[in-house]
């Protein structure tokens, strides 16, 4: 790669603009802020890695974009997302629906329960093929067939009237990314696709995703918890905490020099293949943050070992560090010393 | 599927020879006697002789497999006679399961009674699902609603209350205190015409809304838990995110799953139509299956019970194979081989 993915991402138009996305759980014994104002954008083309603890609200920030989730007890309190030209929040449903499996895919962790077990999959493929783009059953058929042969599924014709339960994990994890990409969508969010999946499956699947990619030239956002496949397959990453964006950077940057405690603590707690000796497995100490109240100080603080008093007092706002790179951090890290304020 | 169906039937063979026995073994333990409501004038050697030639003489395991024999062998052959106006062996000959106190063959009035307890339970059957499944689908959608909240309080009311109850409620308040519906089911009543048709629909009302109120409480609460568990399913939301409509969401996608365990449910509970239905037939005076098997039980008519409560026995065991047939065909996980 000569070009950085940053300049890329640049040149390319922005798909999808996120901007201080809240999102709140309102409960009987009080309220969950799940996610306390995010943004970012995607530019066409792009593949942008989610990252963070479960419980720091990557899944719920990616379906709040699309209304995904059992509102109430969930609500969208503030913020702003633009799909193309077309702002999202307090569209009506009936448009809301043909942006969903229309104009944004979706792929979901547990393989065996995302798919009807009742419907076959030749059904499922065509079910959005037929509402979005009102294909006949015949024709639907046709492109269910191609569909399935386009995300490695060996004969598909015979298999379309197959059952999900007749079908490997990671074949229906085929399913699903055929089902999200039946439309051919601009934008595909993946909510951690491979985590349900064994090793060389999940190998398997990354490698479909960027084949795809390549050819089908969608966005994607990808939601997981494995810093290790983002690390291959991302061109930025968001690092996400407490419901909170703390670090913002394109791929290399961020796994050279991550500038987030967080982060930094998180890199450490993968297993490394070439050191001598493995050692126990490294973990980050303490409890992710309790949602109970907005964060009024930084949620990482408590679990921080660089914390100093402002961190308790005060919740830091993302420091662009150039390049791209951005930190939600009061330490500056390489400096040793408290940043100075932007 | 196939397989599978024929092994469940052989393998009913020996369950209701089983059930049989035990029903048989039990109704015979019990200590009665076919003469005591006969005039105490009759003397006792003539008592005797009723009694053998009632065939109480013979032992125990001879009228078993005699009462069997009728049952399996004789009877269906009437009933192939009469189906198909044939002649099979020697008809006149043929001993038959008969009722110690009328005399009369126990299927004859079994043919008798079976219109009166299939139209008038078997309504308040239909029409307890026909209810339960909307509201049990509504309140599902809509939880913790207010129709969801009344729908549990009424469920929780027709389950709990018996049916005597809101059997003789419902009578003080429309025959008693209104007059609008007869309280007594006139099984003699032919419809003919407009106004005898409707005569027919007054005296069906009260019973075919006991036995719905009881059959939809218990319905739609299996419904609205198997809607809600599936609510709940990851492939809701994968509908969702492919752009279902709600519409498709619930009626296709929900409701297609919601309906397995509800209609194994269903199917199970229609032998209850022909037996379960004994105090509704009772209190509204229809002359059904249930009533013919409580005056059999007062009057000690072993064969009589026997029989109903054997047929009853082969209804349950035949409507679990269909259950699990259903559930088969219903959920493509299930093989069974």
């Amino acid at each position: 790669m000569n070009v950085s993915p940053q300049a890329q991402a640049s040149a390319k138009a922005t798909v999808l603009e996120v901007r201080d996305l809240r999102t709140i759980f309102r409960f009987r014994g009080g309220t969950l802020w799940a996610v306390n104002g995010v943004s970012f954008s995607l530019a066409a083309g792009e593949l942008l890695g989610v990252v963070g603890e479960s419980g720091s609200g990557k899944s719920v920030t990616m379906m709040s974009l699309m209304k995904l989730l059992p509102m109430p007890p969930a609500e969208i309190v503030s913020g702003s997302v633009r799909l193309g030209e077309r702002e999202l929040l307090g569209i009506d449903p009936k448009t809301m629906r043909e942006v969903r499996g229309g104009e944004v895919g979706f792929i979901f962790q547990d393989t065996m329960t995302a798919l009807n077990p009742v419907f076959t999959v030749g059904y499922q493929i065509m079910e959005p093929l037929r509402a979005h783009l009102g294909l006949s059953r015949k024709a639907a058929r046709a492109r269910a067939v191609e569909l399935m042969a386009l995300v490695g599924i060996p004969s598909p014709a015979e298999r379309l009237d197959d059952y999900p339960h007749q079908f490997s994990g990671g074949m229906r994890q085929r399913v699903m990314i055929a089902i999200a990409l039946s439309c051919d969508p601009k934008v595909l969010i993946a909510d951690e696709p491979t985590t349900a999946l064994d090793v060389t499956i999940q190998a398997q699947i990354v490698e479909l995703v960027k084949s795809l990619r390549r050819e089908l030239g969608m966005a994607i956002i990808w939601i997981t918890h494995d810093l290790g496949v983002v690390a291959g397959l991302a061109d930025r990453v968001l690092v996400m905490y407490g419901g909170l964006v703390v670090e913002h950077a394109p791929v290399d940057s961020l796994y050279a020099r991550p500038q987030h405690p967080y982060t930094r603590a998180l890199l450490e707690t993968l297993p490394r293949a070439d050191t001598e000796k493995a050692g126990r497995l490294k973990s980050i100490g303490g409890q992710p943050p309790n949602l109970l109240a907005p964060p009024q100080s930084c949620p990482f603080a408590p679990r921080c070992a660089y914390a100093f008093s402002r961190c308790h007092s005060e919740n830091p706002p993302l420091f662009a560090l150039g390049g791209g790179h951005d930190v939600a951090c009061w330490w500056d890290i390489d400096q040793g010393a408290p940043r100075r304020d932007a | 599927m196939l397989r599978y169906t024929l092994r469940r039937l052989l393998l009913a063979i020996p369950t209701l020879l089983v059930i049989s026995f035990v029903i048989f073994a039990l109704l015979d333990l019990a200590p009665n006697d076919p003469t005591a409501n006969l005039p105490t004038t009759i003397p006792p050697e003539v008592r005797e002789q009723i009694r053998l030639s009632l065939g109480l003489g013979e032992p125990f395991l001879i009228r078993y497999l005699k009462w069997l024999y009728q049952f399996f062998v004789n009877e269906p052959l009437n009933l192939l006679q009469s189906a198909f106006g044939i002649e099979i062996g020697d008809a006149s000959e043929r001993l038959r399961l008969r009722s110690w106190t009328t005399r009369s063959p126990i299927v004859d009035l079994i043919v008798e009674r079976a219109p009166q307890t299939l139209t008038v339970v078997g309504l308040g059957y239909l029409t307890g699902i026909l209810i339960a499944l909307p509201i049990g689908i509504i309140s599902a959608y809509r939880k913790y609603s207010w129709f969801d909240q009344i729908g549990t309080l009424v469920s929780m009311i027709g389950f709990s209350v018996p049916t005597f109850f809101t059997g003789l409620l419902l009578i003080i308040i429309f025959s008693v205190n209104l007059n609008w519906l007869p309280s007594i089911y006139d099984t003699s009543l032919r419809v003919t015409d407009w106004g005898s048709f409707t005569a027919q629909l007054k005296q069906m009302a009260m019973p075919v809304a006991v036995l719905g109120l009881y059959n939809a409480a218990q319905i739609s609460r299996f419904m609205r838990a198997s809607m809600l568990e599936n609510f709940g399913q990851d492939y809701v939301r994968t509908a969702r995110a492919k752009g279902m409509s709600e519409h498709v969401v619930i009626f296709v996608h929900v409701l297609r799953n919601s309906l397995i365990p509800v209609v194994t449910v269903i199917a199970l509970g229609v032998p209850q139509v022909f037996g379960g239905a004994i105090i509704t037939e009772q209190i509204f005076r229809i002359n059904g299956l249930g009533e013919l098997l409580i005056s059999g039980i007062q009057s000690a008519d072993i064969p009589l019970v026997q029989t109903l409560t054997f047929i009853f026995a082969v209804l349950i065991v035949t409507f679990n194979l269909i259950a699990d047939i259903l559930y088969g065909i219903l959920d493509p996980r299930i093989r069974y081989e």
